[in-house]
């Protein structure tokens, strides 16, 4: 029977017999098949979020014992080689196994919610990015327990990565565990990018975006072209440790500086890839607690994006040093120093908030704001090294080491965890605590810039990073045990954290659908969300859906209780790109065992190309072949292909 | 598409006649593809800065080992892709318009056109005055071509995927949103073709690298 290819969709209001029906549409199976198969962005989402949570710990231990070993002078703890392989492992793990997934982890649970969705754009894509981020992860980390893991830095630089320097399985581990990690990141940014544009609900138009929605897409939009720079990179070190070619050594008319371009093309969009994403959790939760609109909303929105414009010409200033031409490098000390004004926008922007508004202290809020705090020290050393002699004078000091933690714990850890205390009730249904809040918030507050604040002067006073002890004598005594008490002080502050999570989600209050008065459209959805997320697809007539009534600026109100219903079949809403007009009733795919089964082929391939393996290799191939064909063979419930003969 | 409903100020979009899943080129699949050839082409121009930026840097004289680089395979191949595009196309205009045969000859043409392609690649490998390893020059055109050549074998699957759905006669005017989006896929893999042509097979003739 051939089905209808257009339709006008029933308006209706929210039943009890409507949400039963979605419900029977949309709840996936239970079981091991369930678990292994779901494409539910809750779910997903929320998978992403706890196990990028565990490798923040594992590399929160292993700085734990960097710091250990260097409380003192001439520390004996460690190793040369076993210090190496963990200031590379705790570099990789931070910011490539926490930083960008934590991030993905809150955009893939909240998205469809803020936008009106009933899912992503791709589920199944959805779910292949989190089983090839798993996958990944436990290669790179399956290395580094046995003892090849990482030694070169996280930007690995040739030719210390290269064979005859490194002769072990370390730098195959890493090379070959990055594209494979390189596969979930590219997979998640085309599913964000679609999402964004083609399943919003009517009327959110993009003057109307939650800003997760411009931070997380603005991210997005560089991963997908900046992450084959650095695969590329590590593909071609894998063929020169390998197979004998010449792309990074001297020798054979190779070039070793084409290494750094290429990491750096990559890395350093990178770094805005992973904290403007935690950005824009601030733009969204800190005026909830200031009880007003984000001040300069379209300003702060542009700016996200010049930021990461600007971000894709600057990334010569991480090889000042390298002796390149001096024309050259004025350019991008240049476009350096300009990118501090959206930066500048964003800081405003939020300060604005909270003056004209009326803060409400929550533990979000101290997280929220505190990171305006960070971000500008953090920006200040970063715009003192854009200054070509000062990164001169700087550059592989502990000053840079200093900069970079401000960055990333400062602008990615700090939102990260208050987009838990504030997402965490619609996620779980339970109210954190907010009295542990408090204590969690000022112990890592303070043990973060008792750990971070000093470390500048250790830089300054000329200690260079990556030495595993250093001698008596040379000024740095103090600073170092300073930082490391700090860096414990931190360590409780995180465990406190754990600890209010798990008591939470144990005996917490319950939410309620809104308990922090939120205007976002996730907050008009039961805590937690049931797994077609809307009853009826809203429609939206401003930024702020839930607080029209008391603002009254636009006359009009948005409707959340009446609209499309949609429920023939596990149906969602296409919407053009611009305006949000609708455009398609989109058919969701069900649950679907073919991502998983893809990630496993593709593990094998990972696994066979280290142990050179053709026969293994051969099995992921074929393994890939028929997970993809299942995947994409046309299905009708999809409607991507006619009954046969029909 | 919207219209007041109940109380004047609640908006409430009431939209009529929406399609139902991808209908043409117009369903989130074709902006999938978009995303993917996005990323590849992106993967293929670092590709080439490595190719430019080595050789731009290479001590001066003599970095491209083969000053001349033979056309007598590569031209007529280069040829033999860029039409296999457009044969492509007419397959997928026999879908569009529900011409069976059309649609068949069309797609099964590019399939046999891209095996020919990267069958002839091989030759000109084997045809190459130096091997993999000689030097960064050498190491760089193997894995350009060599990326290229897995492109060509993954556009082949699809090719073929699609040539057998259109046999078990799968798609209408309607709902062909597979055959397009792999067509697009295939007509990527031959223009991203055009750009690595230039760029070892030109180029040199132009002085660079020489």
């Amino acid at each position: 029977m051939r089905q209808p290819d257009y339709r006008t969709p029933h308006i209706g209001i929210d039943s009890v017999e409507h949400q039963s029906r979605l419900l029977e549409l949309w709840e996936g199976e239970g079981g091991l098949k369930g678990f292994l198969g779901t494409v539910d962005h809750k779910k997903i989402g929320i998978r992403y979020i706890v196990t990028a949570l565990i490798l923040l710990v594992f590399g929160g231990l292993e700085a734990l014992i960097m710091r250990l070993q260097l409380a003192g002078p001439n520390g004996t703890l460690l190793n040369p080689e076993q210090y190496d392989q963990l200031f590379s492992t705790h570099g990789m793990t931070m910011i490539f196994l926490y930083a960008l997934p934590i991030l993905s982890g809150f955009s893939n649970y909240l998205w469809p919610l803020v936008l009106g969705g009933r899912d992503m754009a791709f589920p199944r894509l959805n779910a292949f990015s989190y089983w090839i981020y798993l996958f990944s992860a436990i290669f790179l980390y399956v290395g580094f327990l046995t003892g090849n893991g990482p030694n070169d830095g996280w930007f690995n630089y040739v030719p210390y990565a290269s064979r005859d320097y490194n002769p072990g399985l370390n730098e195959d581990f890493y090379s070959l565990g990055m594209i494979f990690l390189g596969i979930s990141v590219t997979a998640g940014a085309a599913n964000f990018i679609v999402t964004a544009f083609r399943t919003r609900a009517p009327g959110m138009s993009l003057n109307r975006l939650p800003m997760i929605i411009w931070g997380t897409l603005t991210a997005n939009a560089a991963n997908l072209v900046v992450i084959p720079a650095v695969s590329l990179a590590f593909f071609l070190l894998w063929m020169d440790r390998q197979y004998g070619t010449h792309f990074f050594d001297t020798s054979g008319n190779g070039q070793p500086l084409l290494w750094q371009h290429l990491f750096w093309i990559f890395g350093h969009p990178w770094v805005y890839a992973i904290v403007l994403p935690a950005m824009s959790f601030v733009s969204d939760g800190l005026p909830v607690f200031c009880r007003r609109p984000l001040v300069g909303y379209p300003y702060v929105a542009l700016s996200t994006v010049a930021t990461m414009i600007l971000g894709f010409g600057v990334w010569v200033h991480h090889m000042f040093a390298t002796g390149l031409p001096g024309l050259g490098m004025s350019f991008f000390s240049a476009a350096s120093f300009v990118i501090v004004l959206p930066s500048a926008v964003a800081v405003f922007a939020w300060l604005a908030t909270i003056w004209l508004g009326r803060p409400v202290i929550t533990t979000a809020f101290l997280y929220f704001s505190s990171m305006i705090l960070m971000f500008v020290i953090g920006g200040v050393s970063g715009f003192m090294t854009a200054a070509v002699p000062t990164d001169w004078q700087l550059t592989d000091t502990y000053f840079v080491v200093a900069h970079i933690h401000y960055v990333l714990i400062g602008i990615n850890v700090f939102p990260v965890l208050g987009a838990v205390y504030y997402w965490f009730p619609k996620m779980s249904g339970k109210l954190m605590d907010e009295r542990l809040g408090r204590w969690n918030f000022w112990i890592t507050f303070i043990g973060f810039n008792l750990a971070f604040l000093p470390m500048h002067l250790t830089g300054l006073f000329g200690m260079p990073r990556r030495v595993y002890t250093y001698a008596d004598g040379m000024g740095w005594d103090t600073l170092n045990l300073i930082t490391t008490i700090g860096s414990f002080v931190l360590a409780v502050g995180v465990l406190l954290f754990v600890i209010n999570v798990l008591k939470s989600l144990k005996s917490g209050a319950p939410a309620g659908p809104n308990p922090w008065d939120a205007p976002g459209l996730e907050w008009s959805t039961p805590s937690p969300p049931p797994p077609y997320n809307f009853a009826v697809i809203p429609t939206v007539a401003s930024r702020t859906p839930l607080w029209e009534n008391r603002l009254g600026e636009s006359g009009v109100v948005s409707s959340v209780d009446r609209g499309m219903l949609l429920s023939q079949g596990k149906e969602s809403i296409g919407s053009s790109a611009v305006d949000a007009e609708p455009d398609m009733i989109l058919h969701m795919p069900e649950d679907s065992v073919a991502p998983f089964l893809l990630a496993i082929g593709a593990t094998v391939l990972f696994v066979g190309m280290l142990l050179k393996v053709w026969f293994v290799i051969g099995i992921g191939v074929v393994l890939i072949a028929l997970g993809t064909l299942l995947w994409l063979w046309p299905r009708r419930d999809l409607r991507e292909r006619e009954p046969v003969h029909g | 598409m919207a219209e007041p409903q109940l109380s004047p100020d609640v908006i409430v979009a009431a939209p009529r006649d929406l399609q139902v899943g991808p209908v043409g080129r117009h369903g989130l699949g074709y902006w999938g593809v978009g995303t993917l050839i996005a990323t590849e082409a992106a993967l293929f121009s670092y590709l080439l800065f490595s190719y430019y930026y080595t050789g731009a840097t290479a001590p001066v004289g003599g970095w491209v080992i083969e000053p001349h680089p033979a056309l007598k395979l590569a031209l007529p191949n280069t040829i033999l892709l860029l039409l296999s595009s457009l044969v492509a196309w007419i397959g997928e205009r026999g879908v569009l318009e529900r011409k069976r045969a059309q649609a068949l000859i069309g797609l099964g043409g590019a399939l046999l056109m891209g095996i020919a392609f990267a069958i002839i690649q091989t030759f000109e490998w084997q045809a190459k005055p130096f091997k993999l390893g000689a030097s960064s020059y050498s190491s760089l055109y193997f894995v350009t071509t060599g990326f290229h050549e897995l492109h060509v074998f993954v556009g082949l699957l699809v090719l073929a995927a699609v040539f057998a759905w259109t046999a078990l006669d799968y798609f209408s005017p309607r709902r062909n949103l597979t055959v397009s989006a792999g067509v697009l896929y295939w007509h990527f893999v031959d223009v991203i073709w055009l750009f690595v042509f230039f760029t070892y097979y030109l180029t040199p003739y132009m002085g660079f690298g020489t």
